[in-house]
């Protein structure tokens, strides 16, 4: 029996004539301290893929399935990682972080809350910004506070929804590492949904393409077997990430393909130059 | 490190020259005295050339290029076009921003429109429309002419804003990444559509991007900027592959996983 099982998930939304299947037959086996990566891009549904796991939405066929048990309404066995932040706002960093320690460990004393939740925070070097609020906080600094808040929980599984979408490169590599991190330390286990390939490609086991819905499936999956860590100056001399990333990016490519649509009609460009109009802007 | 003076750039002949970037410099005045965003910045485009650019967020990319577009004045340098220094913005350089910038009121045809009229003063009506709807079609929205840009999605609205930069002829374009906030999916469809205007039309382009994998798929040359303050050019790559490129035949070029490799370490350090 795998860790999280997804059999035959099918999601719809809206009834009669206007609904909308949004993902259909969805079949997946993710295993005890796995890390799998699922590729799919805007409007794919990703994000319902996600709240079927976690709890958030019932699925309208199938059913997912988490260590034996049919996953009903959510659960601090699995940590969820908003593309969004989802931070409280008139709540500080220490504060923010706390509130899910006191969900998942009710029966702990305050003190020992503050210093789990402060832990984390250490963890995600954010130690100098503990009683700022989240305005205070740049887009990067959110998103650190809330993997602190989601890795605080303890939870069994890591569920990220493109957690690191909007950052920028450099901020986006150091929270890759930090979250490669804690799930090698603590071995648990991972899907991260995203819309890059290399993000996949740097830390997951398996990386699994959301065709584009209506109707999503998962594609064939790209075992990537490569040693961790990985280095991402290093991969480019590997001669399997080459050829995965290879296979990847075609595969992807033949879905976008699939998408485009082309016109019969054809335009004719009249042949005449533009008027130089650089006389203009002299001062 | 390489600096700047210790930097080999390519000796260009005067008339093979488009775009020409003198001892170029930037500094904002603050309450804490000058900042340098930009020093010593010397850089030579040649006509019917391809440069990407390179570097982290807060190095000065965006600020070189609205320098360039005479959208920001600069503290000291010059910058020319075919040997002429500018003065302000001009229609012989086109600009494609990172957001789309339409006028959300307009369709997609009158948005392209708008600037089609103001260099073609003296083309027919059918003539103008002609164009407008040729680069349209070459980007995909045949079927949308008469949409208004605020009913577009994002794509798309970043897909007029290429016919627009096109439709007016520039002699340079210049894109200030145009991509980057489009799921790669489009965002590969778009490089294409933009990779495929640009084989016909060879106009001398500079684009900045923070994507390694664009950066290379477009580019004759990729320039690597420093992290400011005092950003400089910090490495130029030559891109060695054939025209026009597929895809494909990039990413399985024995080359390709090299060139990669040294951006990626450029921007790691």
């Amino acid at each position: 029996m795998a860790f999280l099982e997804l059999n035959n998930l099918s999601k719809t939304y809206g009834n009669g004539a206007k609904a909308t299947e949004v993902l259909s037959n969805i079949n997946l086996h993710i295993e005890e301290g796995e890390f799998v990566a699922i590729v799919g891009f805007s409007g794919s549904g990703k994000t319902t893929l996600v709240n079927l796991i976690n709890g958030l939405l019932e699925p309208t066929n199938g059913e997912a399935i988490y260590k034996g048990n049919r996953v009903v309404g959510t659960s601090h066995d699995r940590g969820v990682i908003f593309q969004n932040y989802s931070l409280l706002p008139w709540l500080t960093v220490l504060q923010n972080v706390a509130i899910a320690v006191k969900e998942a460990f009710p029966k702990k004393s305050k003190k020992n809350r503050d210093a789990l939740a402060k832990e984390y925070i250490e963890m995600v070097s954010l130690t100098p910004a503990l009683h700022k609020r989240p305005k205070e906080l740049s887009g990067g600094m959110k998103q650190r506070v809330a993997v602190a808040r989601s890795l605080a929980m303890n939870p069994e599984m890591i569920i990220m929804d493109e957690p690191l979408g909007a950052l920028d490169a450099l901020t986006r590599g150091n929270l890759q590492d930090e979250i490669l991190n804690i799930w090698s330390k603590s071995k648990r286990t991972a899907l991260l949904i995203t819309n890059d390939v290399d993000e996949g490609m740097y830390m997951a086991d398996r990386i699994i393409p959301l065709r584009p819905g209506p109707n999503a499936t998962l594609g064939p999956e790209f075992k990537i077997n490569i040693d961790r860590p990985r280095n991402k100056i290093a991969l480019n001399d590997n001669e399997e990430f080459k050829k995965t990333r290879n296979n990847i990016i075609e595969y992807l490519m033949e879905i976008g393909n699939e998408r485009t649509t082309n016109s019969d009609e054809i335009y004719e460009l009249p042949n005449i130059e533009p008027t130089d109009l650089r006389w203009r802007f002299k001062r | 490190m390489k600096t700047d003076t210790l930097l080999q750039q390519p000796q260009f002949l005067s008339n093979e020259v488009m775009l020409d970037l003198k001892d170029l410099k930037k500094v904002y005045p603050t309450p804490k005295g000058d900042y340098v965003v930009l020093e010593n910045l010397n850089l030579q485009v040649k006509k019917e050339e391809f440069l990407t650019i390179i570097g982290h967020s807060g190095c000065g990319k965006t600020t070189m290029l609205s320098m360039i577009a005479g959208l920001n004045p600069s503290s000291a340098g010059e910058i020319s076009v075919l040997g002429s220094p500018i003065k302000g913005p001009g229609p012989d350089r086109g600009v494609i921003f990172q957001s789309p910038s339409l006028m959300p009121w307009l369709t997609a045809l009158e948005n392209v429109m708008l600037g089609v009229k103001k260099v073609f003063p003296r083309a027919t009506k059918k003539q103008k429309e002609d164009i407008c709807k040729y680069y349209l079609s070459k980007v995909g929205l045949e079927g949308s002419f008469y949409k208004k840009a605020s009913a577009l999605s994002q794509g798309m609205q970043q897909r007029v804003g290429i016919a627009r930069a096109f439709a007016i002829k520039p002699k340079v374009l210049l894109l200030d990444e145009p991509f980057g906030m489009l799921d790669s999916l489009t965002r590969g469809e778009l490089q294409d559509v933009l990779i495929e205007i640009w084989n016909k039309e060879k106009i001398t382009a500079v684009m900045i991007t923070h994507d390694v994998d664009e950066a290379i798929f477009l580019a004759d040359r990729v320039v690597m900027m420093t992290s400011g303050p005092s950003a400089k050019i910090g490495d130029i790559l030559k891109i060695d592959f054939e025209r026009p490129r597929t895809r494909k035949a990039v990413i399985d070029h024995y080359n390709y996983y090299t060139y990669r490799k040294h951006l990626i370490d450029f921007l790691e350090h």
